[in-house]
């Protein structure tokens, strides 16, 4: 691989699994899988993070989660988007756009 | 709503805590399987995938750790587990536990027992509905009043109170009342319980509701009535009257006239004096009906009363103040007792009434208490303080042998505010069972100052509950105790490089410096405060030995006073000097009594009288005559107290009502008076308000003795005798000196009064023991301040034997060559010694200096020495440095038995 992986950016990983989920209930490894491959290899999430992110997803009431079989049928616990964590990830894009229309603005006058 | 989730699931993590645990499990178990299956399917052998995912994942257990930071409920978890593991560090060191929970339960325990006393009697309010509306009514500034004041806190007469009551605007109701005692026996030996005099609108103004009946109403107060119901309070009606409801109707008797029962006062109800109760409440008309002709209420020099008024909406103490000034002085050119001299009624019309906040009502024993009590608090905070220091000194001596321990554990990886955390959680729980144990010990101990300060003739009531002012300051103690002993120690001990710690031998030359110098300033400190605590404890006792080995002018011990009343026989004058006469004859003759003798006042208890002196036979009173303080007794009185007679005679049979009036003298009435000179044969007249006596011509001089109070000075006192007394009394007061058992010299007493006349009122009380009972505020100084001391000076004898030890402990490696090179057993012991002078010095010094800059406070509280006192302080440091010394010596003795060998072969 040309590039390492990179590291999130701060306070990032919350949007992005909340953006993973937006289509369908998704287990841990499936959302790290997704991220990674969405991101063509740029984000590696790693487990230390995932899971305390999902600890904390589920504790601010932004995902819910149920026990399930997989394709493998193996159990596995799938995450969800409740109806408050779509309307956080709505926020959060929102506000990520602007941030990011911002920063490139500035980047490029500076160019 | 997100919070509400957030504590259910951190309450499921902290009760279903292996499911939740067994959860995560299974989830990154899956997790892995998952990662294993996807590498295989991409080529991965077996064994590379496992290798690769398990890099990936990077430990199950730190991943599951980092998850459980995420959740509050790790926090408590850890918490508690901090705590396990201090009450099992405790259970592995019992002496250590017992001897820190114990000093901490003494020092938290004496604080909030004098804290509990104080919140009594200074902070809380009264027990009567909306407190913070009530308001005291005084004469503001009244000095040089005069007139006769009876009751313990004589603010107005009754006809001051009687048109505060019609004038005043500021209240929605005003009040007075009295307290005295009453004699509730209906004849024989007297049986006084706690009265009140009220008006009527007492009850109503205080809003106070009956438990039982109906409460005093100002129809019950009418002027001149001849027959009142009398309202009892609660633990009365419980224990005169077992708390029947049928009590109501019934009649009780007060100097044998009879009252009506018609209610019962609720349970928190003591009345409105802090420190007191009451048992009978009877209307303020009622007076006369009880005191007979000695009653007040229509004498204008009459002081016996004192008044509250609920503030009506809207009206502050300021205003209410403003209106009662602007009253003044109507009432008091209204009130004014004709028999007043112009120098007496210039006084009198210059007073002006105010107003003073009402809501903890009015109190002598706040007046008297509330400073030694603020002065023992500060005394049992310092006990606190070296006690906390002590345990300081423990934790840190623990602290240094955990040094490897901690080195340890942040090797490992453990986080310094971990470790602080959970050595915290120890002394958090050395605190919490001490101040348990503290607060438990604190309600046997206010109780137990309470007895103390209680007579049988001045029994005290304070309600000592525990409320949350009382709950909040011990709390306060303990966090307080716990940060002072336990965060030091957890800081130091933490403060480690775990290199160097595991590095480190435990054997160095000389004793590690760190963390010794530390306990070095404890220790001086310690000493200090216990110079403190010790110079407090010496001025008390010795102040309180000055007062018993005064010469009070009287031998005290011996001298029983028995007061025979026989107002009931209603004589005539003429008739009741002979009735007592002949009581004091019978008296005379029974058997085991040395002598007896009538006095009108007995000394010391508070009661007396004074009246202008005019030297010669002739003149009028210049201004303000020089004034002395008068006894009226019977012949024989100098010889039943001892009082030595310096020149002239005693009181005869042949001074009666028709030959010259004669007086006795005593020495300061001479250097007052007479220059110096012996007044024997001198005469004087006695001004007593607007008229002058006859002259008196004085016979006799005796030595000086006390007259109100062991500690005033001496004061001049002229005798009179009750033969020559126009108005004679109708009680005999009799002082009989006896050295009989009290028991046999009793019942001949009374066999006495039944001789002369059947079932007469009798009183006794010990003449000495009266006298201690004056002294019960110096007592509880002098007990309390030097249960203090000795607490202090063991505490700090503790501590400093604690840090000679340790030194010796790591300076033997050096001790060893320096008698292997050859230094005797006396060297080393100067050796060890030098360090403690050392401490000792700097202590001391630093203890003078703080104790002289506060015992100033105490000034008051002392008698026949000054808080500086030269020799109480010699005495302190002299005593606090044998202890120091005797306790560095057990381990400087050690220190100079060690066998240089072994000393240096020792690892």
């Amino acid at each position: 691989m040309a590039h390492k992986p990179s590291g999130l950016v701060q306070g990032t990983l919350d949007m992005l699994i909340l953006k993973t989920l937006q289509l369908e209930a998704m287990h841990g490894y499936g959302i790290a899988i997704r991220i990674e491959q969405i991101s063509k290899g740029v984000f590696q999430v790693n487990p230390g993070s995932l899971f305390p992110a999902f600890r904390r997803l589920e504790r601010a009431g932004w995902l819910k989660s149920e026990w399930r079989d997989t394709e493998n049928k193996r159990r596995a616990k799938y995450y969800a988007l409740t109806a408050l964590g779509r309307k956080q990830l709505t926020g959060e894009t929102r506000e990520w756009a602007r941030q990011t229309a911002a920063i490139a603005r500035i980047l490029e006058a500076e160019a | 709503m997100s919070f509400l989730r957030n504590l259910g699931g951190g309450l499921r993590g902290l009760f279903r805590k292996e499911q939740v645990e067994r959860e995560m499990d299974e989830e990154l178990g899956g997790y892995l399987d998952t990662a294993v299956n996807e590498k295989m399917r991409r080529g991965m052998s077996r064994e590379e995938a496992m290798r690769a995912a398990r890099i990936e994942m990077g430990g199950a257990e730190s991943v599951k750790e980092q998850v459980r930071a995420v959740s509050w409920e790790s926090l408590v978890e850890t918490l508690w587990q901090d705590l396990e593991f201090g009450l099992r560090l405790l259970r592995f060191n019992p002496a250590f536990a017992a001897a820190a929970i114990l000093s901490l339960a003494l020092g938290i325990g004496a604080n909030t027992a004098i804290f509990q006393l104080l919140d009594a009697v200074r902070l809380r309010t009264l027990p009567v509905k909306n407190p913070e509306q009530m308001v005291k009514i005084n004469i503001d500034h009244r000095n040089g009043a005069s007139g006769n004041f009876t009751t313990r806190y004589p603010e107005l007469t009754y006809g001051q109170w009687e048109k505060i009551r019609v004038q005043q605007q500021a209240f929605s109701s005003v009040f007075a009342w009295g307290p005295n005692l009453f004699n509730i026996s209906p004849g024989g030996e007297v049986h006084n319980v706690q009265g009140l005099w009220v008006s009527g609108e007492f009850f109503e103004t205080l809003g106070v509701e009956p438990a039982l009946g109906r409460l005093l109403t100002p129809a019950d107060d009418r002027p001149n009535c001849n027959s009142t119901g009398a309202v009892i309070s609660h633990s009365f009606w419980k224990h005169q009257y077992a708390g029947e409801n049928s009590v109501i109707g019934r009649t009780l008797t007060i100097s044998r006239h009879p009252f009506e029962i018609i209610g019962v006062t609720p349970p928190d109800f003591y009345g409105v004096e802090v420190g007191r109760y009451f048992d009978i409440a009877v209307p303020l008309c009622a007076e006369p009906i009880i005191v007979g002709e000695d009653s007040q209420l229509r004498q204008a020099t009459g002081w016996w009363l004192t008044a509250m008024g609920r503030l009506k909406p809207g009206w502050t103490l300021d205003r209410a103040a403003a209106q009662l000034r602007a009253i003044s002085t109507g009432i008091f050119e209204a009130t004014l007792p004709p028999t007043f001299n112009p120098e007496q009624a210039k006084h009198y019309l210059g007073y002006k009434l105010g107003a003073f906040p009402g809501d903890s009502g009015s109190s002598e024993l706040r007046r008297n208490f509330e400073n030694p009590l603020w002065f023992l608090l500060a005394l049992a905070g310092l006990v606190l303080l070296i006690a906390s220091a002590n345990l300081a000194n423990l934790m840190l001596a623990r602290a240094s042998a955990r040094e490897k321990e901690m080195g340890m554990r942040m090797a490992v990886g453990a986080s310094r505010g971990r470790l602080i955390r959970q050595l915290l959680a120890e002394s958090f729980l050395l605190a919490g069972i001490g101040a348990g144990l503290g607060g438990l010990l604190a309600r046997s101990l206010s109780q137990i100052l309470i007895a103390s300060l209680s007579t049988q003739n001045d029994p005290l009531f304070v309600d000592l509950g525990t409320d949350w002012r009382v709950l909040g300051f011990t709390a306060a103690l303990a966090g307080l105790a716990c940060i002072l002993f336990g965060l030091a120690p957890a800081w130091r001990a933490t403060s480690v490089t775990p290199g160097v710690v595991l590095k480190e031998s435990g054997r160095g030359t000389t004793g590690g410096r760190s963390g010794f110098g530390f306990r070095r300033i404890l220790v001086v400190s310690q000493i200090a405060l216990s110079l403190m605590l010790l110079v407090g404890a010496l001025l008390f006792a010795r102040s309180l030995n000055n007062l018993a080995m005064v010469d009070a002018g009287f031998r005290q011990d011996g001298i029983l006073v028995t007061d025979i009343d026989f107002t009931a026989l209603g004589l005539s004058n003429e008739r009741r000097l002979a009735f007592s006469s002949e009581l004091l004859s019978q008296v005379r003759a029974i058997p085991g009594v040395d002598s007896a003798a009538i006095a009108e006042i007995v000394p010391l208890t508070g009661n007396g009288e004074n009246h202008d002196i005019l030297m010669g036979t002739s003149g009028a009173p210049k201004g303000e005559a020089p004034v002395a303080s008068f006894n009226r007794v019977s012949p024989g009185f100098f010889q039943t107290l001892q009082t030595p007679m310096l020149a002239g005679r005693d009181f005869d049979e042949h001074d009666l009502k028709g030959s010259p009036n004669v007086a006795i003298v005593n020495e300061e009435f001479a250097r007052k008076f007479a220059n110096g000179k012996n007044p024997v044969g001198m005469t004087f007249r006695i001004g007593r308000l607007r008229t002058i006596t006859p002259p008196y011509e004085i016979v006799g001089l005796v030595k000086n003795s006390k007259y109100f109070a062991l500690r005033e000075d001496a004061q001049p006192i002229v005798y009179t005798t009750t033969a020559q007394y126009d108005h004679p009394d109708t009680d005999a007061q009799i002082l009989i000196r006896s050295n009989a058992p009290s028991a046999s010299l009793l019942s001949g007493v009374k066999s006495a009064a039944n001789q002369a006349h059947p079932g007469l009122d009798i009183t006794f009380f010990p003449f000495h023991k009266m006298i201690q009972g004056g002294l019960l505020r110096d007592r509880l100084m002098a007990a309390l301040s030097g249960f203090f001391g000795v607490l202090a000076v063991v505490l700090a004898a503790i501590g400093l034997y604690g840090v000679i030890s340790y030194m010796v402990e790591g300076r033997r490696n050096e001790i060893g060559i320096r008698m292997a090179l050859g230094a005797g057993q006396k060297q080393i012991i100067h050796l060890v010694l030098r360090e403690t002078g050392i401490l000792l010095l700097i202590g001391l010094t630093a203890g003078a200096v703080l104790a002289l800059a506060t015992a100033r406070t105490a000034a008051s509280m002392l008698f026949g020495l000054k808080p500086t006192d030269v020799l109480t302080y010699v005495l302190a440091v002299v005593s606090l440095s044998t202890v120091a010394a005797l306790a560095s010596f057990l381990p400087a003795r050690r220190a100079a038995r060690l066998d240089p060998m072994v000393a240096l072969r020792n690892e």
